[in-house]
């Protein structure tokens, strides 16, 4: 079951809102299972602005590495050093492993709900 | 197995140095070691066991069945290697006079000669020295070609989602932002999606073709003027140029540079450090922007020159030049009808390989491939729990290196096989027969998949330790 207090895009990654414009954004499960065992997570800085649909991380797992996209507009208020050193946690709880935080300005209004997220992803699999 | 340095024991060793024969010199104090370098003290015999041991842990060309797609393990001929021993080759330098190198320079002249032929294009360098190197180059060109015509707002290179992961890599390292585009259904580019990318700020476009699942993309001729007409210039990544040497040019299909790999399609060594080589070729109206220097001849003498409007050079001297040799040895020896031959051979082999597969095993396209092939195991995955990797180290068991795994991205649980022409039909026939053994273990006794290799010196590594606390160096105080 996708958690219901997110929002998806379809480039796998998730959204949920903290209050006064701060959201967290992370991978989604069904992307860190796709990727495999992720050894390497590059971050960017706290004060660099993210774009909707530009790249702003990558993943780097045994098999591959992955960009990730940014669902919002905004600049980065904290980002999540822990997983600089363990990448694993992405894999061992997708929902919980938030890459970073954004002070929004602009959310991209094509991110979708649990039950349509879950449909891209059955299309995926 | 030991480490040399465990097998080292002080005071033994072995003479393979001649007594010196020229007056010693003798380093100022400031530059002399005050520590011993800590070198492994070995006999001969002890060495030559050591080497042996770690050859026997390896796979190689002359081991097996090599299917590593995308980068074309074909067989390295002798012939190359002793043309490339020649003491004419071996004992010069790039410093000595022109005069005293003309064959050598004569071995440039001539494999650029060849070598654009094949490629469509009309002068090469031979610098790079391997194939993200080239692409370095070459994306270093087009941004040559760009900025000469006092055009800064051509910052973007259009790289298809199938590509190389060195493409959208190279292109950054050459200044570029990098715009992706999706593939059609069928691994092709999407032409709508192109047409949708390019622009004012198109610098090129980056492509392979075939491309990397092994298709020939039918569309190639309107995707490069598409490029053109938005004002940018087409690359082409040689990495799949086994599939159409001498039978279709880059050139012809309107690129306008492209990098080579010698180390893949022109048989010198690959892998264990090659070394490689990764020559670039281009149209004639990018050729003055070229790195380091390149052949002239001045009445039957020839000589080095720089490009009049040359960017640098990406290496010194004339990159590696004895890997030129082995290429040079190698287009010679197969001629102007062999050439084309081996790539209709690879092409043979590949879809031979595939049809025997088919059945079993689901493919990502269902469509005449070219030198390579992909397949998904996205429903065993799915189905037994038994993905692309597993069944990569069961082969090991059997002999066989490993397909490419998991590329392109693309295709899910993807396996990419490319035989090349290599082999012969019973070496086929023998690995289509593993590959079905495999697949009938994974279905009824998937365990034995699982759990493999079972014959190899080492199993499974752990793979995220390797890639994330690598012990790369000897601990002396252990």
């Amino acid at each position: 079951m996708l958690p219901n207090d997110l929002k998806f895009a379809k480039s796998h990654e998730w959204v949920k809102e903290l209050g006064d414009g701060i959201v967290e954004i992370g991978l989604t499960d069904f992307a860190q299972n796709a990727m495999g065992s992720l050894v390497f997570v590059n971050l960017p800085e706290v004060g660099d602005s993210v774009e909707i649909e530009e790249t702003f991380a990558d993943v780097e797992s045994v098999k591959a590495v992955s960009d990730v996209y940014s669902p919002v507009s905004g600049e980065v208020i904290e980002v999540n050093e822990e997983l600089l050193d363990a990448p694993e946690k992405i894999n061992e709880a997708a929902w919980d492993a938030w890459l970073i935080r954004v002070k929004v300005s602009e959310v991209s209004s094509e991110l979708m709900d649990a039950a349509a997220y879950e449909q891209v992803c059955a299309e995926e699999a | 197995m030991k480490l040399v340095f465990e097998r080292s024991k002080a005071g033994r060793g072995m003479d393979l140095f001649p007594a010196c024969d020229v007056p010693a010199y003798d380093l100022p104090e400031n530059l002399k070691r005050v520590v011993a370098p800590r070198l492994p003290e070995i006999s001969e015999i002890d060495l030559g066991r050591h080497y042996t041991e770690l050859a026997k842990q390896t796979h190689g060309v002359n081991d097996g069945f090599y299917p590593l797609g995308s980068c074309t393990m074909k067989y390295n001929p002798r012939i190359n290697e002793e043309m490339c021993a020649l003491p004419g080759f071996t004992k010069v330098h790039p410093l000595q006079s022109e005069a005293s190198v003309q064959g050598s320079i004569k071995v440039l002249a001539k494999a650029e000669q060849i070598l654009t032929e094949i490629t469509g294009m009309d002068r090469m360098t031979f610098q790079p020295a391997a194939g993200a190197h080239g692409e370095y180059t070459g994306l270093l060109l087009i941004r040559a070609y760009h900025l000469a015509n006092g055009n800064t707002e051509r910052t973007k290179i259009i790289v298809p989602d199938s590509a190389h992961g060195t493409n959208p890599a190279s292109a950054i390292m050459a200044g570029f932002k990098v715009v992706n585009i999706p593939s059609a259904p069928d691994g092709c580019v999407d032409i709508d999606a192109l047409r949708k990318a390019v622009g004012p700020d198109t610098a090129g476009l980056m492509l392979t073709n075939p491309n990397t699942v092994g298709l020939f993309d039918r569309n190639i001729g309107e995707i490069t003027k598409i490029v053109h007409e938005a004002g940018g210039l087409c690359y082409y990544d040689g990495a799949n140029l086994n599939a159409v040497m001498g039978m279709a040019r880059p050139g012809d299909m309107g690129f306008d540079c492209v990098h080579i790999n010698l180390h893949k399609t022109f048989s010198t060594p690959h892998g264990g450090g090659g070394p490689g080589s990764g020559p670039v070729g281009c149209k004639e109206f990018l050729a003055k922007f070229l790195p380091g220097e390149m052949p002239e001849e001045n009445n039957g003498t020839l000589t080095m020159g720089v490009p009049s409007e040359s960017f640098g050079r990406v290496r010194t001297f004339n990159g590696n030049f004895l890997v030129v040799v082995r290429a040079l040895t190698y287009v010679l020896s197969m001629g102007k009808e062999g050439i084309p031959e081996a790539s209709q051979n690879a092409v043979l082999n590949a879809n031979y390989l595939m049809n025997k597969l088919k059945g079993a095993y689901d493919m990502a396209f269902d469509r005449i491939c070219m030198h390579e092939f992909v397949m998904t195991l996205d429903k065993l995955h799915h189905d037994k729990g038994v993905s692309a990797l597993d069944v990569a180290k069961r082969l090991l068991d059997f002999g066989i290196h490993p397909p490419t795994m998991y590329f392109p991205l693309i295709v899910h649980e993807a396996l990419m096989v490319e035989p090349t022409e290599t082999e012969s039909k019973e070496t086929l026939d023998e690995a289509a027969e593993i590959f079905l053994k495999i697949m009938d273990e994974a279905n009824n006794a998937p365990d034995e998949v699982l759990s493999s290799p079972h014959g190899t010196p080492i199993s499974r590594p752990d793979e995220v330790r390797a890639a994330r606390t690598p012990v790369l160096k000897y601990n002396f105080e252990a």
